[in-house]
């Protein structure tokens, strides 16, 4: 769900009789829990399917530091000023490490950010929304990397090691991350009406654009079942969304503010809370570039990029003059 | 006010505009690397910024904390020296204006781990370490952007030229400075400046840039209040949501 | 085109007398600056102690291929884990 709707290129599910026999001798490893590395030998399907997960899971880490660095300058204390930036560091890191796992795979992380800045490779929906206020440092924390730990801690155990070992290190930091989000909420929450106003505000324009984070039900999708049976997507989409609003519809009780969503209901039944019909032509329409924010989140990393290009230049020029000093000397 | 205080405030204020400066560039940086060591300086100064501030609010005794410090002074009062509110530009800019804070930084810390005031010389261990790697680092950075290519040289020679004249402020000592010399409490100007220049020739030479001179006309006023236009637009941006919403917990 | 930074991997000891363990990698123009980055990357929250740094490059790796005539033979001598040799209760030390 930081890699949304991930393509395998293949067109039904691979059965015993599709596979060759190095295929299948390769989903006998993964159905034995053994887990892959970098040099093993795997279809080119799971390796490129791999590269498009992992890497768009990594664009995701990288873009996602923006819409929290548009408030850092703005942080109401000077305690939150260093939890937020150091926030902001975490995500950058995480980002470092996908690119790592992605590169084991046979692709440059230059390669991989060409990708990202031409507009060919996608980044998680969510965080082409604006940050409008303080109270959106609280709901992104809790709501949105609240989601990402749902998702990411069954990746931990995913069938492609070094992705698989990344999200062991990515998990360990995450709940830091949540928490802080929300002790924001509850400062806001407990605080004056306005701040009280401005929680809410957030909740309402986060809690849709997070539910859509999971992606549309995925139970006739192709990709999702093919994914499925290389392990490395280890939960449906609605059964993820379904954990998410589980576990967060209490947590907005305890803070006395409201989910946006009229139907909400919890089914005594089942144990599980219903809720409305999400509005899936939003979440098409911002993966396909028309969210509020794509355009400048996107130039904002491009700008980075090129600004940067003499930068990274002079320091292989300096690596090459310091290479050669010594070679001489 | 008691010197003792205005010399406090003026490190937290170093420290906390510097960070706060850095702190624009989150996931701006020229590199995915480079954006988190970036990141860790500012965090690093963050740091040390609260401890000073901490420490000037206790001993006013006005029930001032950090955050009325940082939020509620108005650029007449802050006393932060020009080179750290000068803006980021490119990154050339920001690199040297760092070299430059740093190799003063360094050794101040260093002068200040013997100071005679104990909670000074305890802050000054905290942040001993961070500052020799922040030095180390920035140190580094314009040894290899210097002796670069060509385009990169003439980017930090043109920062370096612009820069300089901010560089010196910190070795011009008032009647506040003075007393806390004669007190114990901070090395002397001719020390640090010495120190400054020695290093800061090193790693120019090293760099293939050229160093200014060294009595060059130097801007001052920050430590006593008066900054440059920047400032304002700085302490708007930081202080808007305490200022906004007065008496609010965060 | 620009030349790309080249890849480092990384190995971080985080405590004395424990073993460098690899932790991912990271790109730099030089073995210096790996290393700082390395620091910045890996060891935020106190991970570090000695952290090492080498061109991805450099690795020379087993094949996967070979894993069976490198590492089965060990797989079939047992008697080199003491647990293979049950001792009496009473007998201590051994």
């Amino acid at each position: 769900m930081y890699a949304q709707m991930v393509e395998t290129g293949l067109k039904k599910v691979q059965t015993n009789e599709d596979m060759s026999a190095d295929e299948q001798a390769f989903q006998a490893r993964i159905d034995a829990g053994v887990k892959i590395e970098a040099k093993d030998w795997m279809p080119e399907a799971y390796r490129k399917t791999l590269v498009r997960q992992i890497s768009q899971h990594a664009h995701s880490e990288i873009v996602g530091q923006l819409p929290e660095g548009n408030w850092v300058t703005r942080a109401p204390t000077l305690k939150r000023k260093s939890v937020l930036l150091a926030k902001i560091q975490d995500e950058a890191g995480h980002g470092l490490y996908l690119y790592s796992a992605a590169e084991t795979l046979g692709v440059s992380r230059d390669e991989l950010l060409a990708a990202l800045h031409s507009g060919k490779a996608k980044y998680s929906s969510i965080f082409n929304y604006p940050t409008l206020s303080w109270a959106d440092m609280g709901a992104i924390g809790w709501l949105v990397d609240g989601s990402a730990i749902i998702n990411q801690i069954p990746l931990c155990r995913c069938s492609y090691g070094p992705y698989a070992r990344a999200m062991i290190r990515v998990c360990k930091e995450e709940s830091f991350h949540a928490r802080q989000g929300y002790d924001i909420m509850m400062s806001l929450a407990k605080g004056t009406p306005e701040q009280k106003a401005m929680a809410q505000d957030a909740l309402n324009r986060w809690w849709w654009p997070s539910l859509m984070m999971f992606g549309p039900s995925d139970a006739e999708s192709v990709n999702s079942a093919q994914s499925s049976k290389w392990r490395i997507k280890l939960f449906s989409n609605d059964e993820l969304r379904q954990r998410m609003v589980d576990q967060t519809v209490p947590q907005v009780e305890y803070l006395g503010l409201t989910v946006p969503d009229p139907d909400l209901k919890f089914n005594a039944e089942t144990g599980h809370y219903e809720f409305g019909e999400i509005d899936w032509s939003e979440f098409h329409n911002v993966l396909k570039g028309n969210g509020p924010c794509n355009r400048e989140r996107l130039r904002t990393r491009v700008k980075a990029w090129d600004d940067g290009e003499w930068f990274r230049d002079a320091l292989v020029a300096h690596a090459d003059k310091a290479a050669a000093r010594k070679a001489a000397a | 006010m008691d010197a003792k205080i205005e010399y406090l405030l003026r490190q937290g204020d170093n420290a906390l505009i510097l960070s706060q400066q850095l702190s624009q560039l989150c996931g701006k940086g020229p590199a995915l690397e480079e954006d988190m060591a970036l990141t860790n300086v500012a965090l690093d100064l963050l740091g040390q910024t609260r401890m000073w501030l901490t420490y000037a609010g206790e001993l006013e005794g006005k029930e001032r904390d950090e955050d009325q410090l940082a939020f509620h002074r108005d650029a007449i009062d802050y006393r932060n020296v020009l080179l750290v509110e000068q803006p980021n530009a490119s990154y050339a800019e920001t690199m040297m204006r760092q070299f430059l804070f740093d190799s003063w930084h360094y050794f101040l810390m260093q002068g200040l781990l013997q100071s005679s005031d104990p909670r000074i010389a305890e802050i000054a261990e905290k942040s001993f370490k961070e500052v020799t790697y922040h030095l180390r680092r920035s140190g580094d950075l314009v040894v290899r952007l210097g002796d670069g290519t060509d385009v990169s040289r003439a980017r930090m020679q043109a920062a370096l030229d612009d820069l300089w004249m901010y560089s010196g402020e910190v070795f011009i000592y008032d009647a506040i400075d003075n007393a806390m010399v004669e007190q114990g409490i901070a090395p002397k100007a001719e020390d640090l400046r010495a120190a400054f220049l020695d290093h800061v020739n090193d790693i120019l030479l090293e760099a293939t840039l050229v160093m200014p001179s060294p009595e060059a006309w130097m801007q001052r006023g920050g430590k006593q209040g008066r900054h440059s236009e920047h400032l304002g637009f700085i302490l708007a941006e930081m202080q808007f949501l305490q200022r906004a919403y007065p008496g609010a917990e965060w | 085109m620009s030349k790309e930074w080249p890849l480092w991997e990384v190995f971080i000891r985080s405590q004395h007398g424990l073993a460098h363990k690899h932790v991912g990698s990271l790109h730099a123009p030089d073995a210096e600056m790996a290393i700082n980055n390395a620091r910045d990357v890996y060891t935020r929250r106190n991970e570090g102690v000695s952290i090492w740094v080498i061109r991805a490059a450099d690795i020379v790796a087993s094949s996967p291929s070979d894993k069976e005539a490198l590492f089965e033979p060990a797989n079939s001598k047992v008697y080199r884990h003491p647990t293979f040799f049950p001792m009496p209760e009473e007998v201590k030390n051994l």
